[in-house]
């Protein structure tokens, strides 16, 4: 096959699963050797789907896959044989040491027994885990299993490597270790497929398949597709205070495309030749400048903009008066030891009223064990939490009443209905008579559950099952929202539209706690606790932290630099 | 305010059940089976037995000892033979159960007034039912003894024993079965779907949930102990119904007393089943706990073997086994009108086991919380 032929090409694809809309609808594209292909799109989009069908553990309905010039349905076994595939959770057998699952995957893989020492040898150096041999697989990070993953997939050299979601779960230091180990792999001339949510990783590759809902929205390289909004991303800066509300003014305008917070400023991506509005009259005030656009932005002018900017919950919520009183979140010197290891040690923050403050940290690193001392879920070996004034262990019930939960996975009830949902937690949270049915009749209005009101919460679409989390976490309008990692692997535009009901919240002087480990998602936040290895190393504001790791290199650092940078930084002086 | 918070949890926990596919499995198709495969399968009535019959003798006593086995509904075929190791292949490959051998002289030995004998030779292996038959046997020979001109000068001066059965006088064996059912189906669904409850939170990572919520520590263990009880005492209702309806079995005690006890019943059993899921991590763990506890729980209870039956040393266990107690309880109130009094002494074990079970459940629980 000469270097020309695509390894992968897929022909109008049709895959579709029961009843449910088509998981891949008409998808086609070509992937070619020596790049990193990018498999782009939110959770249900049909990465998992394509890359099975890939792998020939899937047959199409309609259309074909050829991959190295086979065909999936009749030769699965010689592409099998060829390939290398990381499935989103690796195998990785967690009882065994990291030698042990490399000699299991040679075994399986037929790996001959004279190659063994210098193909281990090689993986191991190349993924830096020659230290952590003796170690067992479930002791590992994140990161480093997902690169014991990946040597077990490189065991035989595959001249196609199939890589799904290897991002998630990993912290920005290992996912970019991890992107250069396969960029090196590139170079060899292998062809690999990277899944992923995240659409700044998107950027990063040499040509991208976007997929939303099925559908293949865009196939090629992605500074085609960022291109097609330059000159029309701009940054709003100069509006130090209420830059909540002046987004959500934006976001109604229109001629704006979209809008995020970003740290002090907003980010505005306008249709084409028009400029953000109301910035002529006043020299003091905002200013807006071009800025290059990213992968996001034209994604999301893509799919026709983003939301409004009217929050319909912001608006029903009864206001909490701002107080110069004490926090509505303290944390004093949190400690929690499991064993001899501390998972959080001395965490200390507090979040006056109508504030969102993010704990920011790679996975493993204590933010959700923070989180969880403060809603209540796990005691403090040492020092205290409260919310509104209670302390969680003391006075559980009356702190309880006042927060709102909003936990990571989707973990409403999944056989009980969207109805049933809202009148289990209703109920629960004290709610009854005229003032439950009001409520709830306001949740369904605002999230348009109307016509979803009898199906099982488990079968909605991602989206969906978000939006009803955060009705449930709503309905007793809580005074403090305790939202862990509330948007992850959901679509750009569901993202927005919480970012909007969470910013008008908060206008109302609803306190935020939200964990997370998006970037983009942790620019909302007013202040920042980033934790790494059970220590809070930064505290401050997004543009504070960013200020901090400004160099000659990075003359504007973007939130993940300035993530990397602290975290290396603690590294360097813990190591001296 | 407690009571709304408390309302929703139940509401919730019930349609869980309901709801899910797996869930609604576990409440019809278990209960069926049990009630299909014990009052008609698992029968310990010994039928349709079939027997060799090895005769040496000529003499008419032995063709009227054939025709009464011929005639007893016990026995279902008689095989045969003038040749004793046919006997033998016969029982060795289970043909027949039980071999009876009359001897060259018998109805010369009968008519002569001399003792006469006859041989059973009955396979071992199936130690219950060759008792059985080998009762019906001799009874038979027994009535025939009776006959013949010795046993009839004897007969004035013999005792006769005449057997009356009472509370089933015809030893109906659904009779026994159906009531023990009731009690057992108590137990399997009130363990099962109090175990899942947790467990099946933990697995799908709402516990979190709830354990953020207003909800008080003993609310939610209450809310998770009701709607087990609740479903206990439906599928004990069920059964009730189709013991007397289906069956035909007789209900002559009070249901009042019936149902007081179960609630107490159901208590220590959804304590124990609230025990198991604190300790399971998940659905699997748990429902696997639950049947290790039950099958040693059926048979040390008084199920299908007398405790008395049981090793002195085996039967101070079956004192803190509920099934036991309240097998007694559901007996008396089908089979005979069992006074409050024995109700009572049957129903406090219960509640110390409840008490005993339900503390050491949320202690568990809290223990877990932690």
């Amino acid at each position: 096959m000469s270097d020309a032929a695509p390894f992968v090409r897929i022909v109008d694809v049709l895959k579709r699963f029961g009843n449910a809309p088509p998981a891949l609808d008409h998808v086609a594209g070509e992937i070619l050797g020596g790049r990193i292909t990018g498999l782009v799109g939110p959770d249900g989009a049909g990465k998992t789907t394509l890359i099975r069908l890939m792998t020939g553990l899937m047959v199409p309905d309609a259309g074909k896959v050829e991959v190295l010039g086979f065909d999936t349905v009749t030769n699965a076994a010689d592409i099998q044989a060829s390939i290398g595939y990381m499935p989103q959770r690796f195998g990785l057998y967690e009882d065994l040491s990291v030698q042990e699952n490399l000699d299991l995957y040679a075994d399986l893989r037929g790996l001959p027994l004279p190659e063994r020492v210098a193909t281990f040898d090689e993986l191991l150096e190349f993924t830096d885990l020659k230290r952590f041999t003796a170690r067992l697989a479930g002791k590992l990070s994140g990161g480093m299993k997902q690169k014991l993953g990946l040597a077990c997939a490189l065991l035989r050299k595959p001249r196609l490597l199939l890589l799904d979601e290897p991002g998630v779960g990993v912290d920005p230091i290992s996912r970019r270790d991890l992107w250069k180990m396969v960029e090196n792999l590139t170079a060899e001339g292998i062809g690999v497929v990277w899944s992923t949510a995240y659409l700044d990783e998107a950027e990063a590759c040499d040509s991208v398949l976007l997929l939303n809902e099925g559908k293949l929205l865009f196939s090629g390289c992605p500074a085609e597709l960022t291109a097609r909004v330059a000159g029309r991303v701009f940054k709003v800066s100069g509006i130090a205070h209420g830059r909540r509300q002046k987004l959500a003014r934006y976001l109604d305008e229109e001629n704006v495309v979209d809008g995020v917070i970003q740290g002090e400023a907003i980010r505005l991506v306008m249709r084409p030749d028009t400029k953000p509005p109301g910035l002529n009259d006043n020299p003091h005030g905002p200013s807006a400048a071009t800025t290059a656009p990213r992968f996001e932005d034209a994604f999301i002018d893509m799919l026709g903009g983003g939301p409004g900017g009217r929050s319909k919950l912001a608006e029903t919520q009864t206001p909490f008066v701002i107080e110069n009183g004490r926090p509505v979140i303290e944390a004093r010197g949190l400690t929690k030891r499991f064993g001899d290891f501390t998972a959080a040690d001395a965490i200390t923050f507090d979040i006056p009223r109508g504030q969102i403050f993010g704990l920011l940290g790679p996975n493993g690193a204590g933010k959700s064990t923070t989180f969880k001392m403060l809603c209540g879920l796990l005691k403090p070996s040492a020092g205290e939490g409260r919310v509104a004034g209670f302390d969680l262990r003391r006075d559980a019930a009356e702190a309880r009443n006042r927060l709102g939960y909003m936990a990571q996975k989707f973990s409403l009830y999944g056989d009980l209905s969207v109805a049933q949902n809202l009148s289990f937690f209703a109920g629960v949270y004290g709610l009854s008579g005229a003032r439950k049915r009001e409520r709830i009749q306001l949740m369904i209005d605002i999230f348009g559950f109307g016509r979803l009101l009898d199906m099982s919460a488990k079968d909605l679409p991602l989206g969906l099952k978000q939006r009803l989390a955060l009705a449930c976490a709503v309905l007793h309008e809580p005074e403090a929202l305790f939202l862990d990692e509330p948007t992850s692997g959901v679509d750009p535009i569901t993202r927005r539209e919480f970012w909007t009901h969470i910013n008008g919240l908060v206008e109302k002087g609803v306190t935020v706690l939200v964990t997370t480990h998006f970037m983009d998602e942790a620019e909302y936040c007013d202040r920042i606790s980033l934790i790494y290895r059970g220590r809070s190393i930064a505290l401050g504001s997004p543009d504070e932290l960013k200020a901090q790791v400004v160099s000659a290199e990075l003359p504007d650092p973007t939130m993940e630099d300035a993530f990397v940078a602290l975290v290396q930084g603690s590294e360097e002086k813990e190591a001296a | 305010m407690w009571w709304t918070r408390l309302k929703a949890l139940i509401v919730k926990e019930l349609l869980a059940v309901l709801r899910d596919p797996k869930g609604r499995t576990v409440l019809i198709v278990p209960p069926i089976l049990q009630l299909l495969v014990f009052s008609y399968a698992a029968t310990l009535e010994v039928t349709n037995v079939d027997v060799m019959v090895l005769n040496r003798d000529n003499g008419h006593w032995s063709q009227d000892l054939i025709q009464e086995i011929d005639g007893s509904p016990t026995f279902r075929s008689i095989r045969f033979t003038d040749n004793p190791d046919e006997v033998r292949v016969a029982i060795d490959t289970q043909k027949v159960i039980a071999a009876i051998e009359i001897g060259p002289t018998f109805s010369r030995d009968i008519e002569a007034s001399q003792p006469a004998e006859v041989q059973l030779i009955l396979d071992g292996r199936r130690s219950n039912a060759s008792q059985i038959v080998s009762g019906y046997l001799s009874r038979i020979v027994g009535t025939l003894a009776a006959n013949t001109p010795a046993g009839k000068r004897t007969a004035p001066d013999a005792v006769s024993v005449v057997a009356r059965n009472w509370f089933n006088p015809n030893l109906t064996y659904q009779w026994f079965m159906v009531p023990n059912l009731v009690a057992s189906i108590a137990l399997l669904i009130g363990l099962i779907v109090t175990a899942l409850s947790i467990a099946r939170e933990r697995e799908l990572g709402t516990f979190d949930q709830l354990m953020v919520s207003p909800l008080r520590t003993h609310e939610i263990l209450i809310g998770k102990l009701i709607p087990p009880m609740m479903i206990g005492l439906f599928h004990i209702t069920i059964y009730i119904l189709a013991a007397v309806f289906i069956f035909g079995v007789p209900l002559r005690g009070s249901l009042l007393l019936l149902y007081g006890s179960a609630v107490f019943y159901l208590a220590s059993v959804v304590g124990l089943g609230l025990f198991i899921s604190a300790l399971s991590m998940t659905q699997q763990q748990a429902i696997l706990g639950a049947f290790l506890f039950m099958v040693p729980a059926m048979l040390l209870s008084g199920f299908a073997t007398p405790i008395e039956n049981m090793p002195s040393w085996l039967q101070p266990i079956t004192y803190v086994n509920p099934l036991r107690y309240f097998l007694v309880i559901v007996k008396g109130v089908f089979l005979k009108d069992i006074p409050a009094v024995e109700v009572a002494r049957q129903t406090i074990p219960l509640l110390l086991i409840a008490m005993v079970t339900l503390s050491a459940a949320s202690w568990l629980f809290r223990r877990r919380l932690e």
